[in-house]
């Protein structure tokens, strides 16, 4: 599959938040407001990008001539939980200001379950590594852009006249729903499917 | 004063209504709107969860006075992901069908906060028992939310349960396919969490 495809399926066809609802928590714990929506999403894209890198390497540099293929579970979680603490004093030490973005949202980014899938599938679909970090590339940013989108929509709902049993929660809900079935209508695009 | 020791029961029966962890506690949602497409999927998904929360808070619990404070949760995640990896071998090789139709959603189980939210707020601090109590409350709670919505889903897309007839002409003929595509799930979810607002009254 050449790389556009791959990024644009990531990016919209098969938009990890909205149609394989992946990420759901931070979705919608984090969407209140547009500012802090925006720091999660570029701390997702550079901690998606370097766990995919980290465990294409591990699982087929050690996990496969090993055959230890049934420890992928927990390298995997492991990894990516090391990864997350060395980026945050990485980032604390040497480039203060991008640790003020994002640096509060990076703990968080341990149980995004997005980073995991993201690498359980690049696994999943046989990628190559180049092919791997495009469909990283692309699902961070689909991460980013649903996220952001659905913010600004969450900050005007804060205003609008609901009923009390839907306030919070309830319409957040329903309002994915229906941006999803927007994202829905993406289907067929360049002759990729769900 | 005498503080009175919570009711064993109330641990089982908390994870079932008042603390839901779906619809209260609002985690594990992931797994919650991806697997519940048919009623074999939803029940399948929340048995295999129960399972991990019940065996990983037993095992936290029993080991909760040898494991230091500070390397706790690297502990609880290996714990973790070794149920996790048993049930995931198992399904694949005893429920293939199942495993396909759920997927990349087995092995994050790992990552799912009811798991990890259980070992550090429950199990991490009190006895075994009441750790299994607790676990199995809140699978149970878990497995029954997965259960209703894929059941909800599975009929009003085409008038089945468990992929059964049962029997409703117009369902099977004009079923709303709209329920099994991903906004379904997140309209299904809206609409029983606003019924919980509306008639679970938390104190």
């Amino acid at each position: 599959m050449n790389p556009a495809k791959i990024f644009l399926a990531a990016f919209l066809v098969n938009n990890i938040i909205l149609l394989r609802y992946i990420g759901l928590c931070p979705f919608f714990g984090v969407s209140t407001r547009f500012s802090t929506s925006f720091g999660m999403g570029m701390a997702v894209v550079f901690v998606m990008m370097m766990a995919t890198f980290v465990t294409f390497a591990l699982y087929h540099l050690l996990l496969i001539p090993l055959n230890l293929l049934f420890l992928r579970t927990a390298v995997f979680i492991l990894v990516i939980a090391a990864l997350v603490q060395f980026v945050e004093m990485f980032l604390k030490k040497s480039f203060r200001a991008l640790y003020s973005a994002m640096g509060i949202y990076l703990p968080l980014i341990t149980t995004n379950c997005a980073i995991l899938a993201t690498t359980f599938l690049v696994i999943d679909y046989r990628y190559n590594l180049f092919q791997a970090m495009v469909f990283a590339l692309g699902t961070s940013l689909g991460f980013t852009f649903v996220i952001l989108i659905f913010s600004a929509l969450r900050e005007k709902l804060e205003y609008a006249p609901i009923s009390p049993a839907f306030r919070g929660y309830a319409i957040a809900f329903i309002a994915a729903a229906l941006v999803s079935l927007g994202f829905l209508g993406f289907i067929g695009l360049f002759g990729l499917s769900l | 004063m005498i503080r009175r020791r919570p009711s064993r029961l109330k641990y089982l029966l908390d994870g079932i209504i008042l603390e839901n962890p779906i619809l209260i506690l609002m985690i594990g949602l992931c797994p919650a709107l991806a697997t519940s497409l048919t009623a074999r999927d939803g029940l399948g998904m929340g048995v295999a969860a129960s399972f991990v929360i019940i065996t990983s808070n037993i095992i936290i619990s029993l080991i909760r006075k040898i494991v230091p404070d500070n390397v706790r949760i690297p502990v609880f995640i290996i714990i973790i992901s070794t149920f996790v990896t048993i049930v995931d071998y198992t399904l694949q090789a005893y429920q293939p069908a199942l495993y396909q139709a759920l997927g990349v959603f087995v092995p994050l189980i790992v990552v799912n906060c009811i798991v990890l939210g259980r070992a550090e707020a429950f199990a991490y601090r009190h006895g075994v028992f009441d750790s299994f109590l607790d676990g199995l409350g809140k699978g149970l709670g878990f497995t029954l939310i997965l259960f209703v919505m894929g059941t909800a889903r599975e009929f009003l897309a085409g008038g089945t349960f468990f992929s059964k007839s049962v029997g409703i002409e117009f369902l099977q003929k004009n079923g709303i396919l709209f329920m099994i595509f991903p906004p379904g799930g997140f309209l299904l979810i809206g609409l029983l969490k606003a019924l919980v607002n509306k008639y679970v009254k938390l104190e």
